[in-house]
């Protein structure tokens, strides 16, 4: 599929640069070329798609097609959906609140809160362009299912009264407002959102992508299993805790993990540090304090960190 | 006299629609007024879960999105 790309490449380092097939310079940078094109395309195209198909699913009605779901299929249902909404930190309360206090069950809530930002389709391209098909569905069905299992356990948990900083038992009706968007517009949508996350990630794009063709060229095979490799069993939870501050930095960080991989640390390990980065992350752990407890904090968090050490884990054990 | 209301709880989205949407007015020449809803309570029960969102005298027209000055102005103009 990426065939033209790497001629493209080829042509660009072997070619106009001049650098030898064989030099180390030579492999890292056409690398790196191949990668980087590859990669922008991929996010081009795919974030463009799934904008298009955004305009047809806001939250509200989102909601609404959750609401009509008994409640252990609402829970696949906002995982499901969970995945394609784009989640931003500024709108986890308006959205949490908005599930809530329309009679959304709050494991079913937790579902949605926890699949929106760990399966997000830039984490989903990188991992396809860097790691392939195979290990992209891994991680989006790993995610989706700890998804279910979490919102499943805090529903059991019977935590309402843990909820905080607004009415509980004010309920609202759902509304779905907006005139329907004429095609014209979702494309000017799609083209907007498209432009505006490439302008964001492009940055960390590149600088991972160029670590990790340095990583590919320059570490030693590897040299990182002795620390990292499958039968180390802190490397699991170490890759969960370190991966947690470098939230919204999916896009940097898988470029350079795919690189380390290569190098010896266990995929286990790298999925568990991947998940850490995209679903759990501190501001949103701060600006959900507004709405619950910190004990029901911590609960929420415990259990999705368990459910990423779980996966991180059994992959291991299984591929090992 | 339109009410043209920006929810959000001051993401850089929502200045960056307050000041897209005070333009569009302006330029239509329209009696209008701006308010900034950032309570949260407010924002969930007029229907937006997703900010940045425009509503025009307490009527929401579209949320998580900042559009284009042609499709602004036509929004606020418009909306009764």
């Amino acid at each position: 599929m990426f065939k033209p790309v790497q001629l493209l490449a080829d042509w660009v380092v072997y070619g106009v640069l001049g650098l030898g097939r064989e030099t180390l310079a030579g492999s890292s940078l056409n690398f790196f070329v191949f990668d980087t094109i590859k990669i922008f395309l991929l996010l081009a195209g795919i974030i463009f798609a799934v904008s298009i198909i955004r305009t047809f699913l806001p939250p509200s009605k989102i909601r609404e097609i959750i609401l009509k779901k008994s409640r252990f299929s609402g829970h696949l249902w906002a995982a499901g959906l969970g995945i394609i909404t784009p989640f931003c930190t500024c709108s986890a309360i308006p959205l949490f609140l908005g599930f809530v206090q329309t009679g959304i069950p709050l494991g079913v809530t937790f579902s949605f809160l926890v699949a929106s930002p760990m399966i997000n389709e830039v984490a989903l391209i990188m991992l396809f362009g860097m790691f392939g098909l195979k290990i992209a569905a891994l991680y989006a069905l790993s995610g989706f299912i700890i998804a279910v299992i979490s919102g499943l356990l805090i529903g059991r948990l019977n935590v309402e009264h843990l909820l905080e900083g607004f009415d509980v038992s004010k309920k609202i009706q759902n509304a779905v407002f907006g005139a329907e968007m004429p095609w014209p517009e979702r494309f000017s949508f799609a083209r907007d959102y498209t432009l505006d996350i490439l302008k964001t990630v492009w940055p960390y794009v590149l600088i991972g992508i160029g670590l990790g063709a340095w990583i590919h060229g320059y570490v030693p095979e590897n040299f990182l299993a002795r620390w990292a490799g499958a039968d180390k069993w802190y490397a699991v939870p170490l890759a969960t805790l370190v991966g947690i501050p470098l939230y919204s930095n999916a896009a940097g960080v898988i470029p350079l993990v795919s690189a380390l991989t290569e190098k010896g640390v266990a995929l286990g390990t790298t999925l568990a540090f991947m998940m850490a980065v995209t679903g759990l992350s501190l501001p949103e752990f701060l600006i959900l304090r507004r709405v619950m407890k910190l004990k029901l904090l911590f609960i929420f968090f415990g259990i999705v960190g368990a459910g990423i050490m779980f996966t991180g884990f059994l992959f291991n054990f299984v591929m090992s | 006299m339109k009410k043209i209301q920006i929810l959000g709880m001051g993401c850089a989205k929502c200045s960056k629609l307050y000041a897209a949407a005070e333009a569009a007015a302006k330029e239509l020449g329209l009696e209008y007024q701006m308010e900034k809803i950032n309570d949260m309570d407010r924002i969930v029960e007029m229907g937006v879960m997703m900010t940045p969102a425009l509503a025009v005298n307490g009527t929401v027209k579209f949320a998580s999105r900042v559009p284009g000055a042609d499709e602004l102005k036509k929004i606020i103009l418009e909306a009764e």
